[in-house]
């Protein structure tokens, strides 16, 4: 087994595994946020963080998620790390745009950055809620549960902050662009592709990733035009 | 229609001694070439003219200069088997260039292709690839009826794509991992796909992928740029179907 998690198509098999696993999650996240713009009141977003937070399911969930994202990221520097060694003298001129997309090529580069977005969103929202809390962070009753105001910490960091709204629309439009070239490379990677489904994942890869960046997007925006007034 | 003349190049060229030395680029000028010719007479000419000069003539590989044999290589303006479409280097034509360009020529770049001469690289790590599982194993007798085995249409076709591989060497030197995945994926499928083949089609597989790690060819990542760049257009869902096959391999063993 461990032999075959280092061959060349089982390193692929694993980020394979993690990035289908991360892409629903990611998916599963922006469906919650997007409450944040459907709501004014912030009761809807309130009650969906809170549910999150509170049902056993996803209390098990989350240290795993946290491990996808490990592997995902540990094997994705492993597996650049191997194939960079592949050639030990590089190429003086290289023209490779007409054959491969920008984003295939720079995968590493797009995943590292959103994992220093990744970063600064979990200090800025994940470790607030769950550990330290915040002045932000004030409680409310909905229904007669008590829970956190997660609405208002979201709503005043985007309204208070250009430079983090402007981080979290980079980071949307960042994960859509890794996520072009990921979403059917993933399919391939798994021998879940032929001539008629090489196009078809491509189509539906690039809807979702637009999704991804646009929905992404679209959060902080709301907040930063004064459109929840 | 006269072809017309490339009054001057400058041909930015590698030149190493042997596959211990250092090796670098030298840049010569080389006058009148017709944009008729082909890119390997280009070469010629200009190793006359170096021959003449007193200088060592350039290595190439090239064999039957018709496309068909997957000897011919290089790496030219950054690209394999140069600034065309579903050509070997051999195919090429200078018509592809202008005068007053400089055209760079590189090896292959690959730590499983190691540089033996200026551009001749050594290639034999597809072939060791090949002896780990690229045949059929079955005793040899009489030629059998045609249609004996009835073969679906579609498989023989996807077979014959496959089995269009020349074993070049571009994919390996297009892709930015130099993984071997598009030559391996082409002579699994081209077994694979009849039943002849498919008994051994999980060995060998396995065989195959741990021989290319083995001999220090990078992963595939799936940018596609093998394809691109393939003489023959071997396309990537042999890849997927390679894949396929290992990874029930390994899952069932
Ligand atoms: C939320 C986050 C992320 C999602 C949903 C995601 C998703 C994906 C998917 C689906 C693939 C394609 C896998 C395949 O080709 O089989 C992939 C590849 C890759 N990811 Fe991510 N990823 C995320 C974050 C990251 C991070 C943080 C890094 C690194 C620092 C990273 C680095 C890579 C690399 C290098 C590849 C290319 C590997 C290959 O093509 O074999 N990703 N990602
Ligand atoms: S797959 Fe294409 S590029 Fe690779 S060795 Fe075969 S013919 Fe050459
Ligand atoms: S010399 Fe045979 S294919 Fe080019």
């Amino acid at each position: 087994m461990s032999k075959f998690l280092t061959a060349s198509i089982g390193r692929k098999f694993v980020m394979s595994l993690s990035g289908l696993f991360l892409m629903v999650f990611i998916a599963v996240h922006l469906g919650l946020n997007l409450l944040l713009i459907f709501d004014n009141s912030g009761e809807l977003f309130n009650q969906g963080a809170h549910f999150m937070a509170t049902n056993p399911l996803i209390k098990v969930m989350e240290p795993i998620l946290g491990l996808g994202f490990v592997i995902h990221i540990v094997w994705s520097f492993f597996l650049e790390f191997v194939n960079w060694k592949a050639r030990p003298v590089k190429y003086a001129q290289k023209n490779m745009s007409g054959a491969s997309t920008w984003a295939s090529r720079n995968m590493l580069v797009l995943g590292a950055l959103v994992l220093v977005f990744l970063i600064i969103h979990m200090i800025n929202f994940f470790v607030k809620m769950k550990f330290t809390g915040d002045p932000l962070l004030t409680e409310v009753t909905i229904n007669g549960t008590h829970m956190h105001n997660a609405y208002a910490l979201v709503s005043a960091t985007f309204i208070n902050s250009t430079v983090l709204g402007i981080l979290h629309i980079l980071g949307g439009v960042l994960l859509g662009i890794h996520l072009s070239h990921g979403f059917w490379s993933s399919f391939q990677t798994l021998g879940l592709n032929n001539k008629n489904w090489l196009q078809r994942w491509k189509a539906i890869g690039n809807i979702y990733a637009v999704l991804i960046a646009v929905g992404y997007a679209v959060i902080p925006l709301y907040f930063m035009l004064g459109m929840y007034k | 229609m006269a072809d017309k003349i490339l009054k001057k190049l400058k041909i930015k060229v590698w030149r190493q001694n042997n596959a211990k030395s250092k090796g670098k680029f030298e840049t010569y000028t080389i006058e009148n070439i017709s944009t008729g010719s082909s890119f390997l007479e280009m070469m010629d000419i200009l190793n006359n003219q170096l021959i003449e000069e007193g200088i060592d003539p350039i290595a190439f590989d090239h064999d039957c200069r018709e496309g068909i044999c997957g000897t011919c290589s290089l790496y030219i303006n950054g690209r394999p088997h140069g600034p065309d479409t579903e050509v070997t280097t051999c195919q090429l034509h200078m018509r592809k260039f202008k005068d007053g360009e400089t055209i760079t020529i590189e090896p292959w770049r690959a730590r499983a292709f190691p540089v033996i001469k200026d551009l001749v690289v050594d290639r034999t790590a597809f072939e060791k690839i090949l002896q780990a599982g690229g045949f059929v194993s079955v005793n040899t007798g009489g030629v059998p009826d045609a249609n004996t085995i009835p073969i679906n249409r579609d498989d023989a076709e996807e077979s014959m794509d496959a089995a269009a591989c020349i074993g070049c060497g571009a994919c390996v030197a297009a892709c930015k991992n130099s993984s071997a995945m598009l030559f391996v994926s082409a002579k699994v499928s081209h077994l694979a796909k009849l039943p002849q083949g498919k008994v051994e089609a999980k060995s060998r597989a396995k065989n195959m992928v741990s021989k290319m790690d083995e001999l220090g060819f990078g992963g595939c990542t799936n940018t596609q740029a093998c394809e691109a760049e393939c003489p023959k257009s071997i396309s990537i869902t042999n890849i997927a179907r390679l894949n396929r096959e290992y990874l029930v391999a390994r899952i069932s063993e």
